[in-house]
Formats: C-alpha cells, structure tokens, sequence
C-alpha cells in the first residue's frame, strides 16, 4: 500500500499542495496578523495557506479512495533529463560571475546535452563553441550584457 | 467621431518608422523563436523580454504584442509543419493543418491560417477600439471591493475554462497567489517567505518562473519525448489556396472571427479556448464531419481565425482593467511594470499615445504578419529540421541570459532552475502551471484591494455582498462553481478537452 501513494499521481500532488497549504500557513501565524479591518501581512497567506491545505488534504483523500494504479508516476518520471538540464544550468549561474560568459556557456551546453542518451562529445564541443561564440558577440557585445567574458 | 480622432493618433504613433520597426522585429523575432518546437508564447515573450529593456516603453510594448502574434503564429506553423504544438492553442491546429501537409498542401493550409489570422486581427482590433471607451468610463467607478471580486471571477473563470482537473487548478492558482506574496508587504514593511535571503526580499521575478516552469520544465519534459519526433514535411507545395479552399474556408473564417473575438474577452479565455471552440463549432455545423482530421482546411481556417481573434481580445481586460485574463497577459502585464507602467483604467487617460498606439500597431503587425512571413516559409521550413539536440542547449543559454538580466542577479537563475524542476513534476503530475503563473501576477493586487475594501467597510465583509458591481461578479463567479458541480457540463468539458 505505501508504495501504492507513492505510484498515485493525484496522491503526489494532494500530499504536495497539502505541505506547501500547512507551511505557508505556519509561516504565516508568525506575522502580525491584525483585523479584518486593519489587516496585518499575515492575513491573507494565512487564508490562502488554509484553503490550499483543505484542496490538498481533498485531492489526497479521494485518491485514496479511488484506489492506487489507476494513474501511476513510477518509471514515468525520467531522472536523466532533469539532473543534466538542471546541472547544467546551475553550473552556468555559478560560473559565469568569475570564469566568465564563454567557459560558463561551454559548460552548460555540454552538462546539458548529456541529457540526451547518445550524446556525442565532438558534437557538444562543437556546438558549445558556437554556441559561446554566438553568445559573447549578441548579448557581450551586442546587448551590453555586464557579466565578464573570460576569466578575471 | 471621437473613435477616428482616437485612431487617428493611434496611426501617428504606430506609424513611425521606428515604431514600425520594433513591431516588424518583434514580429519576426516572434516568429522565429515561436516556430521552435516545443516553445509557445509564454516561453517566447519571456525569452525576448530582455530585448525590449533598452526601448522607450511604448515601443516596447508594440515590439512585445509583436513577438506575441509571431510567436503565435510560428506555433502554428511548427503544428501544421511537424505536427508539434508549441503550446495547446495551435493543438487543434495540429488535426488538420498536419494532416494537409502530409497531402503536400501544407502551403495552402499555411496560407489560410495567414489570411484568416489576419482577417481576424482586424475584426478585433477594431472591436478593441470601439469597445475601449465606454469599457474605461465603467472601469473607472470600480472600488476596491469590485476589483477583488473581478480578480477572484477571472481566477474562477480560467480554472473552469483551462484544461485538467478543476480542483489541481484551484490548487495550482492558490499557490500561485502565495508564490505572489514573496517578498517585503508594502503596507507593513514585514518581510514575507523570504528566509532572511536578500534577493528574495523584492519578491521573485515572474520571469524566474515563467522561464523556470515554461522553459526550463519544458525542456525537461520535450527531451523525455524526443525520441518519438517525427520528421519535417519538406515540400510545402503551393502557397495560395484554391477557389475551392476559399470557398470551403470563408464562413468557417468569419464564425472563428466572431467566436474568438468574445471568448477571448474572457477571463482565463483567450486563444486557446477560441480555437477549441471553433474546431468543436465546425464540426458539428459539417456536412461531412468525419473529413475533419484528415486535412479538412476548415479546421485549419476556423480554429487559427478564433485563436488569433481571441488574443487580440485578451488584451482588453489588460488594457481597461489592468488585469490580466492568461497566462500571456499575466506575462505583458509583469513587461509594462517593468517599464514603469501601471496598467488599469487610467492609462487611457494619461498615455492615450501609448494606449492607441499599442492598438493600431496590432493591426499593423497583423498585417506584417501576412505581408512578410509568408514569403519566409521556406525559412522557417529550414529551421524546423534543425534537430531538438542541437535547439535545446541553444534555448537553455537564452533561459539563463533571460532571467539573469531582469535584475543582473545570478541568484534568478538558480531559482530559475528550481522553478524549472518544479514545472516538469507539475507535468508530471497533470497540473497545468498556467494557473499558477495568474496567481501569481494576481496574488499582490488581489490582497491590495481585499485590505483597502475592508478598511473602507470598517472590517464589515457584507461589502462585496452589498456593492452592485461587487454583487454581481460574485454571483457570476458562484454560478461557475455551480456550472461545474452538474454532473452534465462536467462531461461536455472533459469531452471538449480531450478532443485531440
């Protein structure tokens, strides 16, 4: 049965939209509150945290009740794709303020074309120096943008 | 007559050579982002926001409603071309645009959706215009309570009207609203869901997460899929329809037109639901329905009129209200603050420049549309048999350049790329985003107008109850709810969204 949720999509979603309700909620009640007249800022998370808890727990219980496998999110969520994509682009956002644009943009094209099953490294490195190139001519040059090209 | 002097100033504005510039570019920039599979609108008009940056703001807006039109009208031509939907609007598309380029008359179908797209634009521009005026002067006796109440029907609307579950979408747009409160309470000064992280303190960029949940969880998902691409049509064969097309094709054009032109006035309406409904609509008004899938053009020519028509309508409730109806307009309303606009009622009044400006230069870029890119097919035909391999790294770079220069912070884009992780497990758990986007560009407006209706009532909430316009939002909003528990309109709304 615990395995059985976990397969659920609608059981995944409700638990999800259940946690992000009671967090915002609790976060909430830690600012002033006010009235409903002179309303504080912790007012209207407070109402929307709530609501979107109860939708939660709703979604969560019906997919309990409507029985596990009939939509299933094992074996259809592809770890591959999103490790590379998000690696990639992480690599970028940390590299490209001291390494610079061009060895920032050849990283997260090649970290990112992993993503792929078969990818071919000659290929990658070809198309990151494109790519790199491209980049410090339109957005460097062209578009003024204030991130450093090589290394400092 | 005040319409014509109206429009008149509106010319003046568009028709400057620079502004015509910006609007060819956006255009045509548009389009050749848009045409990239896998990449609608919202992707687009975040990926090009950057650009407008540098422009004064009315040229930036006519440069962004622009790239809006092309990329809309790329998607179509990606649907019809590889039969791959950049977003659900052109999906209807798709039936029978694919199916007539696999007859080798993707030309005419290309064709048609110009010539219909563009008869719709002006049917709506010019209701836009007509409609602008006397719209505003009512806008302008709206409280604070009937604006809450407006927000909260146009949230209601567009998850009754979006696709998926209702209650994931009530879900999606709750959090959305949350999502929206990040950052310092401008009324208090506390700081909210910041975790003491400075760059949270302004709030997160919608562009953090229209990139992060259209493009980067996009992507994620496209490449799971990518095996499965087929192959670019390459003969497009002839551009112009035939007499018999035409005459297939000119009542499905004009019912589109006037489809879309009202259901795009609607909240969470807009260009997808138009082309449903008009797909829907000519099928059963067909003698021969079961030709419909196999290439029938007035699948092409309906649908494309309806979706074109209702995002040039979208843009009234934006215009008059400063609210936006989808995801796009959530998108042109995060653009014009950033240019220091504040968009409501009274932006007629103090910028009529910019206001008929922005309307006639729709016209215009419809126009352009026809003029310039159909000619260009052959390049776009080109594009789209550059594989996904070699695209997605390229889009990926444009993500990240995208987010990081809205405020030069690094920080966006590892946010971004939560977000992005985040969007592909909401694919993956059939939660459309779009409603979290509106919430999220509604969150702050909506709690401004929920405290000053109660402070103006004295904390007495009968208010939204006991003000006309209030009143009546309300109840339209409630009858939605109600529209959606009978068991008979739940039905004909899953069929209608299914139907692909």
């Amino acid at each position: 049965m615990p395995l059985g949720i976990i397969d659920n999509r609608d059981a995944v979603a409700g638990a999800l939209f259940l946690a992000a309700g009671l967090a915002g909620s609790a976060l909430a009640t830690a600012y002033p509150l006010g009235s409903a007249m002179r309303m504080g800022p912790g007012y209207f998370p407070l109402l929307l945290g709530i609501a979107l808890a109860v939708l939660g727990a709703v979604l969560l219980l019906r997919s309990l009740r409507l029985g596990a496998g009939r939509e299933t999110l094992r074996g259809s969520l592809s770890w591959r794709p999103a490790a590379f994509v998000g690696a990639g682009v992480i690599a970028f956002a940390l590299l490209a303020q001291e390494q610079g644009l061009l060895l920032a943009t050849l990283t997260l094209t090649l970290l990112s074309g992993l993503a792929r099953r078969g990818a071919r490294l000659a290929e990658l490195l070809g198309l990151g120096a494109a790519l790199s190139a491209f980049g410090v001519a339109v957005f460097s040059f062209g578009l003024g943008l204030p991130l450093p090209i090589l290394p400092r | 007559m005040e319409l014509l002097s109206n429009l008149s100033l509106g010319v003046e504005a568009a028709l400057s050579w620079s502004n015509l510039l910006y609007c060819f570019a956006g255009v045509t920039l548009g389009t050749l982002v848009g045409v990239l599979p896998g990449l609608g609108p919202v992707a687009t008009i975040a990926m090009l926001l950057p650009v407008t940056y540098g422009l004064p703001p009315d040229a930036a807006l006519i440069m962004l409603a622009g790239i809006y039109y092309g990329a809309q009208y790329g998607g179509s031509t990606a649907a019809i071309l590889v039969n791959l939907p950049g977003e659900s609007s052109s999906l209807v598309t798709c039936l029978d645009g694919h199916a007539m380029a696999r007859a080798g008359r993707a030309g005419a179908a290309l064709g048609i959706a110009a010539i219909g797209s563009f008869f719709a634009g002006t049917l709506a521009t010019l209701v836009l215009a007509v409609a602008a005026v006397p719209l505003t002067d009512f806008a302008l006796r709206f409280g604070p309570a009937d604006y809450f109440s407006l927000m909260a029907l146009g949230l209601i609307a567009a998850v009754v009207l979006a696709q998926g579950e209702v209650i994931k979408a009530l879900a999606m747009t709750l959090l959305g609203l949350l999502l929206g409160l990040v950052g310092v309470d401008v009324n208090s000064g506390a700081e909210r869901f910041t975790f003491g992280v400075p760059e949270l303190a302004e709030g997160i960029s919608f562009v953090v997460i229209s990139m992060g949940i259209f493009g980067i969880g996009e992507i994620i998902a496209n490449l799971e899929r990518d095996t499965a691409r087929a192959g670019a049509i390459r003969a497009v064969g002839p551009l112009l329809p035939t007499r018999d097309d035409y005459r297939r094709a000119w009542k499905p054009v004009l019912r589109g037109s006037a489809l879309g032109t009202l259901l795009g006035v609607l909240p969470g309406g807009g260009a997808m639901l138009s082309s449903f409904a008009s797909y829907m609509l000519e099928k059963r008004l067909a003698k021969d329905p079961s030709r419909f899938g196999q290439g029938a053009i007035e699948g092409v020519a309906g649908p494309e009129s309806a979706n074109n028509a209702g995002a040039q309508t979208s843009f009234i409730p934006l215009l008059v209200m400063g609210l936006p109806s989808n995801a796009v307009m959530a998108l042109m309303i995060g653009a014009m603050m950033i240019h220091g606009i504040v968009p409501g009622p009274q932006v007629m009044g103090e910028r009529p420049e910019l206001f008929w400006g922005l309307i006639v230069s729709m016209w215009v870029g419809n126009a352009l549309l026809l003029l310039l890119n159909l000619p260009l097919i052959g390049v776009w035909t080109r594009l789209l048999a550059v594989p996904y391999r070699l695209l997605y790294p390229a889009i990926l770079l444009f993500c990240c350049i995208g987010v990081f220069s809205v405020n030069n912070s690094l920080f966006d884009v590892l946010l971004a790329v939560g977000f992005g992780l985040l969007g592909y497990l909401f694919i993956k758990l059939r939660c459309e985003p779009a409603p979290l986007l509106l919430g999220f560009v509604i969150g702050p407006l909506m709690e401004e107008n929920l405290r000053r209706a109660m402070l103006l009532s004295r904390g007495d909430p009968t208010v939204f109850f006991t003000r006309p316009i209030s009143a009546t939002l309300l109840l339209i909003a409630v009858g939605f709810l109600v529209l959606l528990a009978l068991p008979r309109f739940r039905t004909t709304r899953e069929v209608a969204f299914a139907e692909d």
